[in-house]
């Protein structure tokens, strides 16, 4: 007995709610556009600068403490959270403590790095710093600019390589595809207030590299299905080569769906962020390439004659009588 | 069809064979660290009984590549450092000072009472009295400019002369030129590195990563070490560049020094060491410049040049001693003892022994590398204790361990024989990349873990874009044989596309990432590429060999 995620044969009708699934797609991109504006990114010390101390007691936190402990030494704002972990032993207690860029300092000075860590030890003696990470105002800087260069870099390469391969609606859908896939993750960002930092730029860049697989084997078979039916409608064609590709849609999003689940469960909290990141844009990346890339190619339409060149190319002029 | 000759079959097992050895050394991680630490330190330290028996732990004819674990997994600190190398410009102005103050009182009939105006700086201003006496003093100055030693700035001198008219005289404004400075930014980072890498490494942590970054900055990890703090305070500690008398030489390591006496070992001859007096005649901190050269016969030389403090304790030193040796020693290693010519005035002179072009920059360097040439700003300071590193590691190990044995579930299920096939391939996948890893030294990070985890997700999905076009090519019948061979034909436009795409952007991850991330974009493109060579030739390899001997008459994917 076959595990079989999606049955057989499947002729389903994907634009049969094609007005319901690309409307809902339009609102959940203005949705955490909104979001992105009205809440912002709850940035993490690689964008906005500051440090974070990482520390473990044997005694549980009690954050209101830690927080008056850190009071007197002026340091500005401070965050102090606890973390959990399914990993974490009994007497494992873990807080992260960030405090703000202090004005004029690339980093937190030896002094008030010390000063912090003598405070917290005399609420919660015998407690440990596990890592402290300080990060300047102007690295951080650098960092947005790299981490947007990067993010349109890659968007850029794909529309080429698209292109290249294909033809310009594809390339087209395919970068519409990715768009919506990172605007719902910065989306979810916002809304979570997840840490956003370098990892969940990376989390970002893989998003789009899954997802663009997803949608190259769609379009790969869209291709051939074009060469095959020349007579169908564009969108029977299309519908057709989503069918056909289904089983190995959701057997590669399964697979790597459970792969991530494990490792969002089991792989600790040092982590979690970045893979939550990768396993929302998998989900979202699926669902846009079955439901988004392809919707913009139709709607920009396809060259259907690929089996001979176009005669008239480069001669506009030979229908004319002399 | 389904034919693959047999070079071929032997070409990829013997990939697959070459690439799973690689992997092995990372079974035994902790044996094989010893082994290499241990033959390392036989090379340099020469061989110990403890050390011999440590390298004979992991054979020395098995590969003993192992992946390096990041910070974050291993523990330790990293810091990013600004050189701000405008410090440079002051003490290049200010040794300036003395010669143009000299140069325009020899000119003094001409230009008239001078005074120098500024209160340090990148520039060196000075005040003439008399307004008339601008054009001459420019022209004094631009005299003593000397030309810019770079390929770019050919052509050009190393300072810049302005000069402007004020109410009562004149100001002469002398600055470094835009090609000196650019040439002078360049020597001070790395001079800072080299000093900086000295610094680490006499404290012989594993793996210590110093590069530089961009123009003016410089990236120093060291795993093992107990926080950003020490290492800040490690690369602040001043050399100590000292000059000694030399009372005698020994090879042997416990001789006796006399009182008032110390012995040195030599950095660069075994078993040489060298009886010297405890006082130095003149030290580091009376040194100002030091540059490779060469002697009158055309030998490589190394030039060095004191501060008139150190100067003049020199000079009087060598009048003195005219034909015995005296030791240049740094951090209390000799590293040259030659024997002094002649009486050396005026704070500078000339090293000469048996340098290679090589050797005597780099001895130049060390010379210079007393100190620190300018301050260092600290941009990004991170830690990682140990603890959280291993807590890191062993999550990691179990998720991943998770991860596969659902994955192969999953594909047993769906596939069943074939699922079985592909598992093998993706068993061997996770074998090379780690094989592929060691190989070219890469450094695994946390996110590298998570990306090997999305590669066991993702490696699938060749096997399974093959697997299905099986199936379809089955429903149009032309028989097993044929429609596994034209499973693979068809489905490999979309298996090269698709990850090619991908490996683009593992690519733009590498080149604009850095630490962590550049970890995961090494591991998920190092995926790509055995996920790829596994689904399209070890698989097929697999299969096709099952094919030959079972022939079975119908197959179900």
């Amino acid at each position: 007995m076959r595990l079989k995620l999606v049955p057989e044969e499947t002729n389903w009708d994907f634009f049969k709610y094609a007005r319901f699934t690309l409307g809902a797609s339009v609102v959940a991109v203005i949705l955490s556009l909104v979001a992105w504006l009205a809440i912002g990114l709850n940035f993490g010390i690689d964008f906005q600068g500051g440090t974070t101390v990482r520390t473990e007691a044997s005694a549980p936190v009690d954050v209101a403490a830690y927080r008056d402990a850190m009071e007197p030494l002026g340091l500005g704002d401070v965050v102090i959270s606890e973390v959990f972990d399914p990993s974490f032993a009994a007497d494992q207690h873990v807080a992260m403590v960030r405090i703000a860029a202090q004005e004029g300092q690339e980093g937190l000075s030896a002094e008030n790095l010390s000063a912090v860590q003598d405070a917290l030890n005399a609420v919660a003696p015998g407690i440990k710093f596990t890592s402290v990470e300080s990060v300047g105002p102007k690295v951080s800087g650098e960092l947005i600019q790299t981490a947007v260069i990067a993010v349109a870099a890659s968007l850029a390469a794909i529309l080429f390589y698209i292109w290249l391969r294909f033809e310009w609606q594809f390339s087209v859908g395919a970068v519409a595809a990715l768009f919506h896939d990172v605007v719902l993750t910065i989306g979810i960002f916002s809304v979570l207030q997840i840490q956003f930092d370098l990892a969940t730029i990376a989390a970002i860049l893989t998003i789009i590299g899954y997802s663009i697989n997803d949608t190259v084997v769609i379009f790969d078979r869209l291709r051939e299905n074009l060469i095959k039916y020349k007579k169908r409608d564009l969108r029977e064609v299309m519908n057709i080569s989503v069918n056909e590709t289904l089983s190995r849609t959701v057997m590669t999003s399964g697979t790597t769906l459970v792969a991530l689940l494990a490792l969002l469960i089991l792989g600790g909290d040092v982590i979690r962020g970045f893979v939550f990141a990768i396993f929302w844009g998998v989900i979202v990346g699926t669902y846009s390439s079955v439901f988004v890339a392809k919707n913009v190619v139709l709607f920009l339409g396809v060259k259907r004659d690929w089996s001979k060149p176009d005669k008239t190319e480069g001669n506009q002029f030979a229908n004319i009588d002399a | 069809m389904l034919q693959i000759p047999l070079w071929k079959r032997l070409f990829i097992w013997a990939l697959v064979a070459v690439g799973l050895a690689l992997a092995l050394p990372n079974l035994f991680y902790a044996r094989v660290e010893q082994a290499n630490d241990a033959r390392a330190a036989i090379e340099t330290l020469g061989a110990t009984p403890e050390r011999n028996a440590a390298a004979e732990n992991w054979p020395s004819w098995l590969p003993s590549g192992l992946v390096n674990l990041g910070l974050d997994l291993r523990g330790g600190a990293h810091l990013l450092a600004e050189v701000q190398v405008a410090d440079v410009y002051e003490q290049r102005m200010d040794g300036f000072w003395p010669d143009l103050r000299d140069a325009l009182r020899d000119a003094r009939d001409e230009v008239g009472p001078i005074r120098r105006a500024d209160q340090g700086g990148p520039e060196l201003k000075v005040r003439l009295s008399d307004a008339a006496a601008l054009p001459r003093a420019m022209e004094v100055a631009r005299s003593l400019a000397r030309p810019v030693a770079s390929l770019s700035g050919a052509g050009a001198t190393d300072i810049e002369v302005a000069g402007e008219e004020t109410a009562d005289g004149a100001m002469l404004t002398v600055r470094l030129s835009e090609a000196e400075r650019a040439a002078t930014d360049d020597r001070t980072v790395r001079q800072s590195l080299e000093i900086i890498r000295r610094r680490i490494d006499e404290v012989g942590t594993r793996e210590p990563t110093i590069q530089r970054q961009g123009q003016d900055r410089i990236l120093i990890q060291v795993p093992g070490i107990g926080s950003a703090e020490e290492l800040k305070s490690l690369i602040g500690t001043t050399a100590q560049l000292t000059f000694h008398p030399v009372a005698g030489r020994t090879t042997d390591a416990a001789a006796s020094a006399g009182p008032g006496e110390v012995i040195y070992p030599s950095i660069d001859e075994p078993d040489t060491f060298y009886v010297l007096e405890r006082t130095p005649v003149v030290s580091g901190e009376n040194l100002v410049d030091s540059q490779p050269s060469f002697d009158q016969n055309g030998r490589p030389a190394v030039t060095f040049r004191f501060n008139p403090t150190g100067a003049r304790a020199f000079g009087d030193y060598t009048a003195e001693n005219i034909g015995s040796p005296f030791a240049i020693v740094l951090d209390e290693e000799v590293i040259s003892a030659p024997v002094i010519q002649d009486h050396i005035p005026g704070g500078s002179g000339i090293i000469t022994g048996n340098f290679t072009i090589e050797e005597s920059t780099e001895l130049a360097v060390l010379l210079r590398a007393g100190a620190l040439p300018a301050e260092l700003t600290f941009l990004e300071e991170r830690t990682v204790g140990p603890e959280l590193g291993q807590d890191s590691i062993d999550a990691g190990r179990i998720a991943c361990l998770v991860a596969f044995v659902a994955v192969l579930a999953l594909m047993w299920a769906s596939y069943g024989l074939f699922g079985l096939f592909a598992n093998i391939a993706l068993l061997i996948n996770v074998g090379l990349i780690f094989g592929l890893l060691s190989m070219i030294g890469a450094t695994l990070t946390l996110p590298g873990i998570a990306g090997i985890v999305l590669t066991i997700g993702m490696a699938v999905d060749a096997n399974v874009l093959v697997f299905e076009r099986i199936r379809e090519e089955m429903k149009t019948a032309k028989g097993p044989s044929r429609a596994i061979s034209l499973g693979y034909e068809r489905a490999l436009s979309a298996i090269v596309d698709a990850n090619i795409t991908t490996f683009i952007i593992a690519g733009i991850l590498f080149m604009l990432g850095s630490g962590p991330v550049r970890g995961f974009a090494v591991t998920l493109g190092i995926g790509i590429i055995t996920s790829v060579f596994t689904a399209i030739f070890v698989t097929r390899l697999i299969i096709v060999t099952w094919f030959d001997r079972a022939r079975p008459k119908k197959i179900e994917v």
